[in-house]
Protein backbone atom coordinates (compact mmCIF):
# COMPACT_ATOMS: atom_id res chain seq x y z
CA UNK A 1 0.00 0.00 0.00
CA UNK A 2 2.94 2.56 0.64
CA UNK A 3 4.25 4.81 -2.50
CA UNK A 4 6.46 2.55 -4.45
CA UNK A 5 8.58 5.75 -6.87
CA UNK A 6 7.86 2.94 -9.87
CA UNK A 7 4.31 3.56 -9.25
CA UNK A 8 2.82 5.84 -12.65
CA UNK A 9 1.84 8.87 -11.52
CA UNK A 10 -0.19 10.66 -14.24
CA UNK A 11 0.02 14.38 -14.15
CA UNK A 12 -3.94 14.32 -14.53
CA UNK A 13 -5.77 16.00 -11.38
CA UNK A 14 -7.73 12.36 -11.42
CA UNK A 15 -4.45 10.70 -11.15
CA UNK A 16 -2.76 12.60 -8.53
CA UNK A 17 -5.94 11.77 -6.42
CA UNK A 18 -5.65 7.95 -7.22
CA UNK A 19 -2.27 7.73 -6.08
CA UNK A 20 -2.85 9.91 -3.02
CA UNK A 21 -6.03 7.55 -1.83
CA UNK A 22 -3.81 4.52 -2.40
CA UNK A 23 -0.72 5.66 -1.17
CA UNK A 24 -0.81 5.68 2.88
CA UNK A 25 1.90 7.76 3.73
CA UNK A 26 0.89 10.23 1.57
CA UNK A 27 -2.52 10.37 3.35
CA UNK A 28 -1.02 10.06 6.91
CA UNK A 29 1.38 12.61 5.95
CA UNK A 30 -1.35 15.10 4.83
CA UNK A 31 -3.24 14.56 7.81
CA UNK A 32 0.02 15.39 9.89
CA UNK A 33 1.41 17.98 8.29
CA UNK A 34 -1.13 20.85 9.77
CA UNK A 35 0.31 19.82 13.19
CA UNK A 36 4.22 19.79 11.73
CA UNK A 37 3.96 22.88 10.39
CA UNK A 38 2.95 24.59 13.49
CA UNK A 39 5.96 23.20 15.02
CA UNK A 40 7.87 23.85 12.88
CA UNK A 41 7.05 27.63 12.48
CA UNK A 42 6.81 27.50 16.47
CA UNK A 43 9.82 25.59 17.71
CA UNK A 44 12.33 25.04 14.87
CA UNK A 45 12.28 28.48 13.00
CA UNK A 46 12.66 30.59 16.18
CA UNK A 47 15.59 28.15 17.71
CA UNK A 48 17.19 29.01 14.57
CA UNK A 49 16.77 33.25 14.87
CA UNK A 50 17.86 32.07 18.36
CA UNK A 51 21.09 30.28 17.19
CA UNK A 52 21.64 33.28 14.53
CA UNK A 53 20.87 36.10 16.97
CA UNK A 54 23.81 34.22 19.66
CA UNK A 55 26.36 35.25 17.04
CA UNK A 56 25.24 38.67 16.67
CA UNK A 57 26.52 41.97 19.16
CA UNK A 58 24.68 44.02 21.56
CA UNK A 59 25.63 47.69 21.20
CA UNK A 60 23.49 49.52 23.67
CA UNK A 61 19.77 49.34 22.58
CA UNK A 62 21.17 48.08 18.65
CA UNK A 63 22.25 45.09 17.89
CA UNK A 64 24.79 44.75 15.31
CA UNK A 65 23.90 42.01 12.97
CA UNK A 66 27.72 40.74 12.01
CA UNK A 67 29.04 37.14 12.53
CA UNK A 68 31.07 37.38 16.28
CA UNK A 69 32.26 34.55 18.59
CA UNK A 70 32.42 37.16 21.80
CA UNK A 71 29.28 35.74 23.34
CA UNK A 72 30.53 32.19 23.69
CA UNK A 73 34.01 33.29 24.64
CA UNK A 74 31.88 35.40 27.06
CA UNK A 75 30.43 32.25 28.80
CA UNK A 76 34.51 30.92 29.20
CA UNK A 77 36.19 34.14 29.71
CA UNK A 78 33.64 35.21 32.85
CA UNK A 79 33.21 32.37 35.42
CA UNK A 80 29.96 33.34 36.79
CA UNK A 81 28.07 32.06 33.81
CA UNK A 82 30.01 29.01 34.09
CA UNK A 83 29.50 28.58 37.73
CA UNK A 84 26.11 28.99 37.85
CA UNK A 85 25.25 26.51 34.46
CA UNK A 86 27.03 24.22 36.36
CA UNK A 87 25.08 25.14 39.81
CA UNK A 88 22.09 24.89 37.35
CA UNK A 89 22.79 21.49 36.26
CA UNK A 90 23.78 20.03 39.70
CA UNK A 91 20.57 21.45 41.83
CA UNK A 92 18.19 20.09 38.42
CA UNK A 93 20.14 16.82 38.92
CA UNK A 94 19.82 16.58 42.60
CA UNK A 95 15.94 17.49 42.70
CA UNK A 96 15.65 14.87 40.00
CA UNK A 97 17.20 12.20 42.24
CA UNK A 98 15.18 13.15 45.44
CA UNK A 99 12.21 13.77 43.80
CA UNK A 100 12.40 10.04 42.11
CA UNK A 101 13.37 8.39 45.00
CA UNK A 102 10.40 9.39 46.76
CA UNK A 103 7.91 9.00 44.20
CA UNK A 104 8.94 5.08 43.55
CA UNK A 105 7.81 3.53 46.96
CA UNK A 106 4.90 5.56 46.23
CA UNK A 107 4.05 4.49 42.84
CA UNK A 108 5.26 0.99 44.06
CA UNK A 109 2.24 0.91 46.39
CA UNK A 110 -0.15 2.10 44.17
CA UNK A 111 0.94 -0.76 41.51
CA UNK A 112 1.50 -3.53 43.78
CA UNK A 113 -0.31 -2.94 46.95
CA UNK A 114 -3.80 -0.97 46.33
CA UNK A 115 -6.51 -3.53 45.25
CA UNK A 116 -9.53 -1.48 44.66
CA UNK A 117 -9.46 1.88 43.09
CA UNK A 118 -5.77 2.80 42.08
CA UNK A 119 -7.20 5.23 39.93
CA UNK A 120 -8.59 7.08 42.64
CA UNK A 121 -5.47 7.00 44.16
CA UNK A 122 -3.96 8.14 40.93
CA UNK A 123 -6.24 10.92 40.78
CA UNK A 124 -5.16 11.66 44.79
CA UNK A 125 -1.91 11.66 43.73
CA UNK A 126 -2.46 14.32 40.78
CA UNK A 127 -5.16 16.81 42.32
CA UNK A 128 -2.40 19.31 44.28
CA UNK A 129 -0.88 19.36 40.91
CA UNK A 130 -4.25 20.75 39.06
CA UNK A 131 -3.59 24.19 40.95
CA UNK A 132 -1.83 27.06 40.23
CA UNK A 133 2.35 26.25 39.58
CA UNK A 134 3.16 29.96 40.62
CA UNK A 135 0.90 29.82 43.45
CA UNK A 136 2.38 26.26 44.78
CA UNK A 137 5.81 27.49 44.45
CA UNK A 138 4.52 30.77 46.23
CA UNK A 139 3.25 28.62 48.96
CA UNK A 140 6.62 27.32 49.66
CA UNK A 141 8.06 30.34 50.18
CA UNK A 142 5.10 31.15 52.45
CA UNK A 143 5.53 27.91 54.39
CA UNK A 144 9.67 28.24 54.45
CA UNK A 145 9.66 31.48 55.14
CA UNK A 146 11.16 33.65 58.44
CA UNK A 147 7.84 34.91 59.75
CA UNK A 148 6.41 31.87 57.88
CA UNK A 149 3.98 28.49 58.55
CA UNK A 150 7.23 26.11 59.69
CA UNK A 151 8.83 28.97 61.82
CA UNK A 152 5.44 30.39 63.82
CA UNK A 153 4.48 27.65 64.03
CA UNK A 154 7.25 25.85 65.87
CA UNK A 155 7.71 29.20 68.18
CA UNK A 156 3.87 28.64 68.98
CA UNK A 157 4.54 25.06 70.35
CA UNK A 158 7.50 26.58 72.29
CA UNK A 159 9.80 24.24 70.58
CA UNK A 160 12.28 27.44 69.15
CA UNK A 161 12.41 30.66 69.93
CA UNK A 162 14.30 32.02 67.16
CA UNK A 163 13.13 31.53 63.74
CA UNK A 164 14.92 29.59 61.93
CA UNK A 165 17.03 30.80 58.82
CA UNK A 166 18.19 28.20 56.80
CA UNK A 167 15.04 27.60 55.79
CA UNK A 168 14.34 29.57 52.71
CA UNK A 169 16.60 31.53 50.09
CA UNK A 170 18.90 28.60 49.06
CA UNK A 171 19.16 25.75 46.83
CA UNK A 172 17.61 22.87 49.55
CA UNK A 173 14.71 25.61 49.52
CA UNK A 174 14.98 25.19 45.54
CA UNK A 175 15.04 21.31 45.71
CA UNK A 176 12.42 20.57 48.76
CA UNK A 177 10.00 23.04 46.30
CA UNK A 178 10.66 21.24 43.05
CA UNK A 179 10.78 18.10 44.55
CA UNK A 180 7.25 18.98 45.23
CA UNK A 181 5.88 20.68 42.08
CA UNK A 182 7.55 17.56 40.01
CA UNK A 183 6.50 15.03 41.50
CA UNK A 184 3.41 13.95 39.68
CA UNK A 185 5.37 14.21 36.46
CA UNK A 186 7.56 11.53 38.49
CA UNK A 187 4.66 9.13 40.01
CA UNK A 188 2.85 8.77 36.65
CA UNK A 189 5.66 7.15 34.67
CA UNK A 190 6.92 5.05 37.27
CA UNK A 191 3.57 3.52 38.10
CA UNK A 192 2.95 2.86 34.43
CA UNK A 193 6.07 0.58 34.22
CA UNK A 194 5.21 -1.10 37.50
CA UNK A 195 1.18 -1.61 36.49
CA UNK A 196 3.24 -3.56 33.20
CA UNK A 197 5.47 -5.48 34.62
CA UNK A 198 3.99 -9.43 34.12
CA UNK A 199 3.22 -10.54 38.06
CA UNK A 200 4.40 -13.89 37.27
CA UNK A 201 7.76 -13.19 36.65
CA UNK A 202 8.07 -11.66 40.11
CA UNK A 203 6.24 -15.33 41.24
CA UNK A 204 8.93 -16.88 39.43
CA UNK A 205 12.02 -15.08 41.05
CA UNK A 206 10.28 -15.97 44.22
CA UNK A 207 9.11 -19.38 43.38
CA UNK A 208 12.63 -20.06 42.38
CA UNK A 209 14.04 -19.24 45.71
CA UNK A 210 14.80 -15.57 45.44
CA UNK A 211 14.21 -13.43 48.49
CA UNK A 212 11.64 -10.49 48.30
CA UNK A 213 14.48 -7.39 48.03
CA UNK A 214 16.56 -9.44 45.62
CA UNK A 215 13.50 -10.38 43.74
CA UNK A 216 12.95 -6.05 44.05
CA UNK A 217 16.56 -5.75 42.85
CA UNK A 218 16.57 -8.13 39.98
CA UNK A 219 13.40 -8.51 38.49
CA UNK A 220 10.88 -5.51 39.60
CA UNK A 221 13.80 -2.58 39.40
CA UNK A 222 15.06 -3.61 35.93
CA UNK A 223 11.49 -4.06 34.53
CA UNK A 224 10.07 -0.39 35.50
CA UNK A 225 13.57 1.59 34.73
CA UNK A 226 12.05 2.51 31.59
CA UNK A 227 9.55 4.65 33.56
CA UNK A 228 12.32 5.45 36.26
CA UNK A 229 14.43 7.18 32.94
CA UNK A 230 11.11 8.79 31.56
CA UNK A 231 10.73 10.67 34.77
CA UNK A 232 14.01 11.95 35.01
CA UNK A 233 13.83 13.15 31.84
CA UNK A 234 10.67 14.50 32.27
CA UNK A 235 11.89 16.10 35.38
CA UNK A 236 15.39 16.79 34.40
CA UNK A 237 15.27 19.08 31.28
CA UNK A 238 12.71 21.18 32.11
CA UNK A 239 13.78 22.02 35.63
CA UNK A 240 17.35 23.25 34.72
CA UNK A 241 15.43 26.43 32.86
CA UNK A 242 13.24 26.99 35.73
CA UNK A 243 12.61 30.61 36.86
CA UNK A 244 9.94 31.09 39.13
CA UNK A 245 10.82 28.60 41.68
CA UNK A 246 14.68 29.97 42.35
CA UNK A 247 13.41 33.88 42.08
CA UNK A 248 10.52 33.24 44.87
CA UNK A 249 12.47 30.89 47.55
CA UNK A 250 16.05 30.33 45.61
CA UNK A 251 17.69 33.95 47.32
CA UNK A 252 20.99 34.79 46.04
CA UNK A 253 22.54 31.57 46.65
CA UNK A 254 19.75 29.58 44.35
CA UNK A 255 20.13 31.54 41.43
CA UNK A 256 20.15 29.29 38.39
CA UNK A 257 20.67 29.93 34.32
CA UNK A 258 17.07 30.66 33.95
CA UNK A 259 17.19 34.03 35.94
CA UNK A 260 20.54 35.27 34.11
CA UNK A 261 19.10 34.20 30.79
CA UNK A 262 15.95 36.15 31.58
CA UNK A 263 17.75 38.97 33.19
CA UNK A 264 19.41 39.43 30.12
CA UNK A 265 16.16 39.65 28.05
CA UNK A 266 15.38 42.28 30.98
CA UNK A 267 17.66 44.52 33.05
CA UNK A 268 20.52 43.38 31.40
CA UNK A 269 19.64 44.12 28.03
CA UNK A 270 21.94 42.06 26.24
CA UNK A 271 19.80 39.67 23.64
CA UNK A 272 23.02 37.68 22.30
CA UNK A 273 24.84 37.27 25.42
CA UNK A 274 21.20 35.98 26.56
CA UNK A 275 20.73 33.89 23.36
CA UNK A 276 24.08 32.20 23.12
CA UNK A 277 23.63 31.32 27.37
CA UNK A 278 19.93 29.44 25.93
CA UNK A 279 22.01 27.84 23.07
CA UNK A 280 24.83 26.84 25.72
CA UNK A 281 22.25 25.69 28.56
CA UNK A 282 20.56 23.69 25.87
CA UNK A 283 23.32 21.92 24.26
CA UNK A 284 24.68 21.11 27.96
CA UNK A 285 21.60 19.65 29.05
CA UNK A 286 21.25 17.53 25.62
CA UNK A 287 24.73 16.35 26.63
CA UNK A 288 23.64 15.52 30.07
CA UNK A 289 20.89 13.50 28.68
CA UNK A 290 23.19 11.30 26.95
CA UNK A 291 25.39 10.59 29.48
CA UNK A 292 22.41 9.58 31.52
CA UNK A 293 20.96 7.41 28.71
CA UNK A 294 24.52 5.59 28.37
CA UNK A 295 24.70 5.43 31.81
CA UNK A 296 21.53 2.97 32.45
CA UNK A 297 22.07 1.00 28.45
CA UNK A 298 25.50 0.18 30.65
CA UNK A 299 24.05 -0.27 33.67
CA UNK A 300 21.73 -2.60 31.95
CA UNK A 301 23.83 -4.57 29.60
CA UNK A 302 26.07 -4.66 33.35
CA UNK A 303 22.57 -6.48 35.00
CA UNK A 304 21.01 -7.99 32.50
CA UNK B 1 -14.38 -7.37 52.48
CA UNK B 2 -12.05 -6.75 55.36
CA UNK B 3 -9.78 -8.57 53.57
CA UNK B 4 -9.23 -6.40 50.87
CA UNK B 5 -8.78 -3.23 53.11
CA UNK B 6 -6.17 -1.25 52.41
CA UNK B 7 -3.01 -3.04 54.87
CA UNK B 8 -0.99 -0.56 57.21
CA UNK B 9 2.30 -1.85 56.72
CA UNK B 10 5.44 0.07 56.21
CA UNK B 11 4.85 1.16 52.64
CA UNK B 12 1.60 2.46 53.54
CA UNK B 13 2.41 4.83 55.75
CA UNK B 14 4.63 5.98 53.77
CA UNK B 15 2.42 6.73 51.07
CA UNK B 16 0.34 8.60 53.68
CA UNK B 17 3.27 10.72 55.14
CA UNK B 18 4.34 11.62 51.16
CA UNK B 19 0.40 12.57 50.29
CA UNK B 20 0.91 14.90 53.18
CA UNK B 21 4.05 16.40 51.88
CA UNK B 22 1.85 16.69 48.29
CA UNK B 23 -1.09 18.54 49.55
CA UNK B 24 0.78 20.71 52.42
CA UNK B 25 1.06 23.79 49.85
CA UNK B 26 -1.98 22.84 48.96
CA UNK B 27 -3.90 23.16 52.81
CA UNK B 28 -1.84 26.48 53.42
CA UNK B 29 -3.74 28.57 50.79
CA UNK B 30 -6.95 27.72 51.88
CA UNK B 31 -6.32 27.84 55.61
CA UNK B 32 -5.12 31.27 55.61
CA UNK B 33 -7.36 32.32 53.33
CA UNK B 34 -10.32 32.48 56.12
CA UNK B 35 -7.58 33.82 58.76
CA UNK B 36 -7.93 37.35 59.76
CA UNK B 37 -4.28 38.72 59.72
CA UNK B 38 -2.29 40.48 57.68
CA UNK B 39 0.40 37.88 58.07
CA UNK B 40 0.39 34.13 56.94
CA UNK B 41 1.81 32.55 60.36
CA UNK B 42 0.56 30.82 63.28
CA UNK B 43 -1.28 30.95 65.35
CA UNK B 44 -4.56 31.39 63.62
CA UNK B 45 -6.35 34.53 64.50
CA UNK B 46 -10.51 34.09 63.41
CA UNK B 47 -12.06 33.22 60.92
CA UNK B 48 -12.84 36.39 58.15
CA UNK B 49 -14.58 36.35 54.20
CA UNK B 50 -12.92 40.12 53.99
CA UNK B 51 -10.11 38.56 51.58
CA UNK B 52 -12.39 37.01 49.56
CA UNK B 53 -14.70 40.25 49.25
CA UNK B 54 -11.02 41.95 48.22
CA UNK B 55 -11.04 39.47 45.17
CA UNK B 56 -14.33 40.06 43.56
CA UNK B 57 -13.35 44.00 44.00
CA UNK B 58 -10.43 43.28 41.94
CA UNK B 59 -11.10 44.47 38.33
CA UNK B 60 -7.44 43.31 37.88
CA UNK B 61 -7.77 40.22 38.31
CA UNK B 62 -11.61 39.75 36.48
CA UNK B 63 -9.44 41.37 33.54
CA UNK B 64 -7.13 39.18 33.78
CA UNK B 65 -9.52 35.87 34.41
CA UNK B 66 -11.53 36.80 31.33
CA UNK B 67 -8.22 37.07 29.42
CA UNK B 68 -7.00 33.76 30.43
CA UNK B 69 -10.39 31.81 29.71
CA UNK B 70 -10.09 33.29 26.15
CA UNK B 71 -6.53 32.23 25.81
CA UNK B 72 -7.49 28.66 27.24
CA UNK B 73 -10.71 28.47 24.97
CA UNK B 74 -8.93 29.19 22.23
CA UNK B 75 -5.54 26.90 22.40
CA UNK B 76 -7.66 23.56 23.99
CA UNK B 77 -9.41 23.58 20.75
CA UNK B 78 -6.77 24.53 18.04
CA UNK B 79 -4.95 21.83 20.32
CA UNK B 80 -7.30 19.18 20.09
CA UNK B 81 -8.17 19.68 16.54
CA UNK B 82 -4.22 19.19 15.61
CA UNK B 83 -4.14 16.83 18.09
CA UNK B 84 -6.79 14.51 16.24
CA UNK B 85 -5.29 14.99 12.89
CA UNK B 86 -2.59 14.27 13.97
CA UNK B 87 -3.08 10.80 16.29
CA UNK B 88 -5.44 9.56 13.26
CA UNK B 89 -2.25 10.20 11.20
CA UNK B 90 -0.22 8.20 13.30
CA UNK B 91 -2.35 5.61 14.29
CA UNK B 92 -4.44 4.98 11.01
CA UNK B 93 -1.40 4.84 8.54
CA UNK B 94 1.14 3.24 7.23
CA UNK B 95 3.94 6.34 7.46
CA UNK B 96 7.85 6.61 6.43
CA UNK B 97 9.38 7.53 9.81
CA UNK B 98 6.32 7.57 12.15
CA UNK B 99 8.31 7.49 15.20
CA UNK B 100 10.50 10.09 14.13
CA UNK B 101 7.71 12.29 13.49
CA UNK B 102 5.70 11.99 16.73
CA UNK B 103 9.12 12.97 18.62
CA UNK B 104 9.47 15.63 16.48
CA UNK B 105 6.26 16.83 17.67
CA UNK B 106 6.95 16.43 21.69
CA UNK B 107 10.38 18.16 21.59
CA UNK B 108 8.30 21.40 22.94
CA UNK B 109 8.11 18.96 25.74
CA UNK B 110 11.98 18.80 26.82
CA UNK B 111 12.87 21.86 26.17
CA UNK B 112 13.51 24.39 29.60
CA UNK B 113 10.10 26.65 28.85
CA UNK B 114 12.32 29.89 29.22
CA UNK B 115 14.20 28.95 26.20
CA UNK B 116 11.16 28.22 23.88
CA UNK B 117 9.74 31.37 25.60
CA UNK B 118 12.54 33.43 24.31
CA UNK B 119 12.96 32.32 21.29
CA UNK B 120 9.72 32.58 20.15
CA UNK B 121 9.73 36.54 21.74
CA UNK B 122 13.26 37.13 19.41
CA UNK B 123 11.22 35.89 16.44
CA UNK B 124 8.10 38.04 17.07
CA UNK B 125 10.07 41.17 18.43
CA UNK B 126 12.73 40.51 14.57
CA UNK B 127 9.97 39.94 12.68
CA UNK B 128 7.41 42.86 14.36
CA UNK B 129 4.93 41.08 15.56
CA UNK B 130 3.26 42.63 18.32
CA UNK B 131 3.14 41.22 21.64
CA UNK B 132 -0.63 40.41 22.54
CA UNK B 133 -2.42 37.58 23.86
CA UNK B 134 -2.05 36.02 20.22
CA UNK B 135 1.32 35.39 20.53
CA UNK B 136 0.57 34.05 24.37
CA UNK B 137 -1.62 31.83 22.57
CA UNK B 138 1.02 30.58 19.71
CA UNK B 139 3.49 29.91 22.55
CA UNK B 140 0.54 27.90 24.50
CA UNK B 141 -0.70 26.17 21.51
CA UNK B 142 3.26 24.86 20.98
CA UNK B 143 3.10 23.40 24.46
CA UNK B 144 -0.15 21.84 24.08
CA UNK B 145 -0.16 20.30 20.88
CA UNK B 146 1.70 17.20 22.65
CA UNK B 147 -0.47 16.19 25.18
CA UNK B 148 -3.48 16.29 22.53
CA UNK B 149 -1.54 14.09 20.41
CA UNK B 150 -0.65 11.36 23.56
CA UNK B 151 -4.22 11.44 24.69
CA UNK B 152 -5.91 11.00 21.69
CA UNK B 153 -3.14 8.51 20.59
CA UNK B 154 -4.16 6.15 23.51
CA UNK B 155 -7.78 6.46 22.53
CA UNK B 156 -7.05 5.89 18.83
CA UNK B 157 -5.05 2.87 19.03
CA UNK B 158 -7.69 1.58 21.84
CA UNK B 159 -10.30 1.32 18.83
CA UNK B 160 -11.39 -1.55 16.70
CA UNK B 161 -10.90 -0.35 13.31
CA UNK B 162 -12.86 -2.34 11.85
CA UNK B 163 -15.81 -0.33 12.89
CA UNK B 164 -14.57 2.35 10.65
CA UNK B 165 -13.97 -0.04 7.61
CA UNK B 166 -17.56 -1.06 7.88
CA UNK B 167 -18.89 2.46 8.12
CA UNK B 168 -17.10 2.80 4.84
CA UNK B 169 -18.01 -0.54 2.90
CA UNK B 170 -22.39 0.74 4.04
CA UNK B 171 -21.55 3.54 1.86
CA UNK B 172 -20.65 6.27 4.35
CA UNK B 173 -18.07 8.83 3.09
CA UNK B 174 -14.63 9.87 5.12
CA UNK B 175 -16.23 12.90 6.19
CA UNK B 176 -19.82 10.72 7.37
CA UNK B 177 -17.29 8.04 8.77
CA UNK B 178 -15.49 10.28 10.65
CA UNK B 179 -18.64 12.10 12.20
CA UNK B 180 -20.66 9.14 12.64
CA UNK B 181 -18.30 6.43 14.08
CA UNK B 182 -14.66 7.87 14.95
CA UNK B 183 -15.73 11.12 16.76
CA UNK B 184 -18.53 9.30 19.11
CA UNK B 185 -15.56 6.69 19.77
CA UNK B 186 -12.84 8.73 20.66
CA UNK B 187 -14.74 11.65 22.63
CA UNK B 188 -13.77 10.91 25.90
CA UNK B 189 -10.44 11.34 24.52
CA UNK B 190 -11.49 14.66 22.87
CA UNK B 191 -12.76 16.13 26.51
CA UNK B 192 -9.94 14.62 28.28
CA UNK B 193 -7.54 16.73 25.72
CA UNK B 194 -9.75 19.57 26.23
CA UNK B 195 -9.49 19.81 29.73
CA UNK B 196 -5.58 19.01 30.27
CA UNK B 197 -4.75 21.80 27.43
CA UNK B 198 -7.46 24.55 29.32
CA UNK B 199 -5.71 23.68 32.49
CA UNK B 200 -2.20 23.65 30.86
CA UNK B 201 -2.60 27.29 29.18
CA UNK B 202 -4.55 28.88 32.38
CA UNK B 203 -1.89 27.76 34.32
CA UNK B 204 0.93 28.29 31.93
CA UNK B 205 3.38 31.26 33.36
CA UNK B 206 6.88 31.69 31.90
CA UNK B 207 5.70 32.07 28.13
CA UNK B 208 3.33 34.17 28.87
CA UNK B 209 5.51 36.05 30.75
CA UNK B 210 7.45 36.83 27.61
CA UNK B 211 5.00 36.44 25.53
CA UNK B 212 1.98 39.09 26.50
CA UNK B 213 1.99 42.71 25.59
CA UNK B 214 -0.09 44.84 27.80
CA UNK B 215 -2.74 42.45 28.62
CA UNK B 216 -2.30 40.06 31.47
CA UNK B 217 -3.22 36.61 32.12
CA UNK B 218 -3.91 35.30 35.09
CA UNK B 219 -0.61 33.85 36.43
CA UNK B 220 0.78 37.27 35.36
CA UNK B 221 -1.85 38.69 37.50
CA UNK B 222 -0.55 36.86 40.41
CA UNK B 223 2.87 37.40 39.85
CA UNK B 224 2.18 40.83 39.65
CA UNK B 225 0.06 40.42 43.14
CA UNK B 226 3.09 38.32 44.85
CA UNK B 227 4.92 41.73 45.35
CA UNK B 228 2.85 43.52 47.49
CA UNK B 229 2.24 41.36 51.13
CA UNK B 230 -0.90 43.49 51.79
CA UNK B 231 -2.07 41.93 48.94
CA UNK B 232 -1.15 38.07 50.27
CA UNK B 233 -3.97 36.96 51.79
CA UNK B 234 -6.19 37.78 48.91
CA UNK B 235 -3.83 35.91 47.03
CA UNK B 236 -4.38 33.19 49.01
CA UNK B 237 -8.01 33.04 48.37
CA UNK B 238 -7.99 33.09 44.93
CA UNK B 239 -5.06 30.25 45.37
CA UNK B 240 -8.23 28.43 47.40
CA UNK B 241 -10.87 28.99 44.75
CA UNK B 242 -8.70 28.13 42.20
CA UNK B 243 -7.98 24.06 44.22
CA UNK B 244 -11.32 23.81 44.55
CA UNK B 245 -12.33 24.84 40.89
CA UNK B 246 -9.77 22.48 39.44
CA UNK B 247 -10.65 19.40 41.99
CA UNK B 248 -14.00 19.90 40.34
CA UNK B 249 -12.97 19.83 36.80
CA UNK B 250 -10.91 16.59 37.47
CA UNK B 251 -13.53 14.35 38.98
CA UNK B 252 -15.80 15.84 36.31
CA UNK B 253 -13.12 15.06 33.34
CA UNK B 254 -12.83 11.28 35.74
CA UNK B 255 -16.98 10.84 35.45
CA UNK B 256 -16.48 11.25 31.57
CA UNK B 257 -13.84 8.83 31.20
CA UNK B 258 -15.21 6.38 33.09
CA UNK B 259 -18.40 6.95 31.13
CA UNK B 260 -16.36 6.58 27.81
CA UNK B 261 -15.15 3.58 28.73
CA UNK B 262 -18.18 2.32 29.65
CA UNK B 263 -20.06 3.01 26.02
CA UNK B 264 -17.26 2.54 24.21
CA UNK B 265 -15.20 -0.64 25.77
CA UNK B 266 -12.13 0.17 24.23
CA UNK B 267 -10.79 -3.50 22.75
CA UNK B 268 -13.56 -5.86 21.34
Amino acid sequence: MSASPSEPVRATRGGVRVWFMRSESARGYALLSPTLVVVVLGLIFPIVILTTLSFWKQDYVDIIRTFTLENYSAFFEKKIYYLILYRSIRISAFVTLVTIVLAYPLAYFIAFHVQKNKIMWIILVTIPFWTSYLLRVFAWKVILGYNGVINSGLISLGLISEPLEFLLYNPTAVVITLAHAWAAVAILPIYVSLEKIDRSLIEAARDLGESAFMTFVRVTLPLSLPGVIAASLLVFIPTVGEYVTPTLVGGTRGIMIGNIIQSMFGKALNWPLGAALSIISMLTVTLAVCVLLGGTRWFRKKVG
Amino acid sequence: MAATRLKLNGLGLYAIAYLGFLYLPVAVLPVFSFNDSQYVAFPLKGFTLRWYDELADSYGLLNALGNSIRVALCVSVLSTVLGVFAAKAVTRYRMHGRGGLIGFIMVPLVIPEIILGISLLMTFSLSDVRLSLVTVGIGHLLLCVPFSMLVLISRMEGFDRSMEEAARDLGENAWGTFWRVTFPIIFPGVVASLLLTFTISFDEFVLAFFLSGSDATLPLHIWSQLRFPERLPSVLSLGAIIVVASTIVVFVAEFVRRRGVQLAPPRA
